[in-house]
Parts: C-alpha cells; structure tokens; sequence
C-alpha cells in the first residue's frame, strides 16, 4: 500500500504548484503513471479522495493517465511496445533494450479555479 | 481557470535522497546492494550463508528493513558485522531517507559491500532507488515459477536474480528452467545464481561474485 504515501507526495508537489501559481481552488490533477510503476490507479485515487477530504483540496479530482511500455532495441535502434511482458525487440530479437517509457510517475500539470483564489 | 504545467516527479524527493546516498557510498568506495523478494523467500538466510562464506575477507555492513521487530538484526549480529535496523512500522518498502537515517547510525570507512535488506514485498520496494549500485532479487523456488512475469517491475528493475532454495525441487512443481526462462523474458541482461541455504549450494558462487563486484567499486 504505498500508494498512501505516493498521494502524499502528489498533494505536497500540487500544494507547491498552487501556491506558487498564486493560490486558487484546484479542480484538478493529472497525473502519469507507467505500467511498470507499480502502482494501483484505484487505490491511489482511493487514497487521494481520503487524503484531500476535509482540506482546501477537497473535491479535486485525479486524473491518471496510464501509459504503456515502450523500449529502444540498443542492437537496431527500433522503439517498440513491450507487449505481454516479453522485453525483447519484435524487430532483431535482441534483448539489448533499453525501457523509455512505462516507469513514469510523475505529476504533470493542475488546473486551477483563479477567482475562488481570495474565498 | 487556468492550466498549470507542473512535469514533477511524484518521488522526487525520493530520489534526490538516493543520489545523495549513493555519492556517500562513492566516497567511502562501498559497494551497495538492496536485497528484495517476497516475504519468506530467504533474503536473511542467504546473507547468514554470505556472511559466513565471506569469513571477514570484504568488510561487510548490513541495513535491516522490517516492519516489525529486530530480529534479522539479531541474527546477522552474529557474525560481527556491523548492522543498523530499521523498523518501518507498517510502511511497506524502504526509502532514501530511511536509509539516510541508518546511515547517520553507522561508520561506512572501510567497509566494501553494504547490504540494504528490503521489507519482504516484490511490489513497492521496486519503485525506490535508495542509492544502491543495483538490486537483488531473491525468488524462492517455493513461490513458483511465474512470479517473474507477476511482478515483472521488480525483476526488471533488478541487475541479478538469486534463485533460492533449489534443493526443495524434487517435492515442488516449480520448474527451474521455466523460472529461469520468465524472469530472462522480463530482463534478458539478469545475472542469475542459484542456491540452496540448507545444502550451502551455489553460495560460493554467489558470494565469490560478490566479493568480484566489492573489489571493482572500492579500486
């Protein structure tokens, strides 16, 4: 269950992000998440709702953006999706492959309720 | 309304943590390794069995990571190696900053390997760099042999696969080559070693190519 403690990393960056967008009501966060980061996008929704209860973030929504896996064969410089968890490169075979996507966790941008900003 | 941009990482801090862990090892030239597997699959048995087979010839130091009790500390003491418990009190994994903390209890000057035994978990522990040179990943032959391609973060996330008790084989139906095939399939550039605590088998393998790895980091 770290998905308690990712929530809180979240709320602490989109705090940050507010307040030095000058403040307001947020409506909403976007978040990436990877199919390799090992991460329950229903639980961490769980835990953000719980988190942000009863705070001036209540009622904000997560939104989580899954992306999938994607590698670059290092032998033939082909990116490609990792499909069915197989890490090899469908174009050469090889398994010289470096993961460039698919591990993201990462708080991409918040939207923000400007004229709520002095209530 | 307005859209802010804000492309952070959600465990940055996390990894600023690591990066500063990971100079002090570079410093004190200390070769680190963070243990993980599931719970049971013998991570405390394999560094009992190390440790032993090491017989002061690296000078080894020791992390514990357990959400309760000092029990692994206890047992790796034995073998007079410095070692620093951490208990997490239900968190179940360990971060950068935990193993910040143990490290301020601890003198890393001289010592050449440093093992971070994880919480018993093969899911979170896999997002958390604590500043380590690679993880180990320990699967046990009691688990199956599909657990690769369960828990393919954790196996692609680590450098070498320890495949432990081995000598149980003959009464499980997990099939060794098929073990082996998944976890090559989910991290072709694995190094695997495979051990048995109870017969001692594949431990000087393991742990020759350990002191190999102490000796690269501290020259």
């Amino acid at each position: 269950m770290h998905e308690l403690s990712l929530a809180e990393n979240i709320l602490e960056i989109v705090r940050e992000s507010v307040s030095s967008n000058g403040g307001g009501r947020l409506k909403s966060v976007k978040v990436r998440i990877g199919e390799l980061a090992g991460v329950v996008p229903d639980s961490l929704d769980l835990c953000f709702t719980a988190l942000t209860k009863g705070t001036e973030l209540e009622n904000a929504k997560l939104d989580i953006e899954r992306c999938g896996i994607v590698a670059h064969c290092r032998d033939c410089g082909i990116d490609s999706v990792v499909e069915g968890m197989t890490f090899k490169c469908p174009a050469c075979g090889s398994g010289n492959i470096k993961v460039i996507s698919g591990n993201e966790l990462q708080v991409m941008e918040i939207e923000v309720d400007d004229e709520c900003s002095n209530s | 309304m307005s859209v802010v941009t804000v492309e952070r990482k959600v465990l940055e801090k996390n990894d600023e943590l690591a990066q500063l862990n990971r100079e002090l090892f570079k410093k004190h030239g200390t070769f680190v390794i963070n243990l993980v597997s599931s719970p049971g699959s013998g991570k405390t048995s394999l560094l009992e069995k190390t440790l032993e087979h090491l017989n002061g010839r690296v000078k080894v130091a020791v992390i514990e990571g357990d959400v309760q009790t000092d029990l692994d500390a206890q047992r790796v003491a034995k073998f007079d190696v410095p070692v620093v418990q951490i208990v997490t009190n239900g968190g179940c994994h360990l971060d950068a900053r935990l193993v910040q903390d143990a490290l301020g209890k601890m003198e890393l000057g001289g010592i050449n390997l440093l093992v971070i035994e994880n919480v018993g978990n093969l899911v979170c522990p896999a997002g958390y760099d604590l500043g380590e040179a690679m993880k180990v990943v320990i699967a046990s032959t009691t688990e199956g042999d599909d657990k690769p391609l369960k828990y393919p973060a954790m196996f692609r996330n680590a450098s070498v696969l320890v495949i432990n008790k081995i000598d149980l084989v003959p009464y499980l139906s997990c099939n060794l080559a098929e073990l082996r095939a998944n976890a090559l399939r989910i991290n072709p550039n694995l190094a695997v070693f495979e051990t048995s605590c109870t017969t001692g088998s594949g431990v000087r393998e393991w742990s020759e190519w350990l002191i190999t790895e102490a000796g690269t980091t501290s020259r």
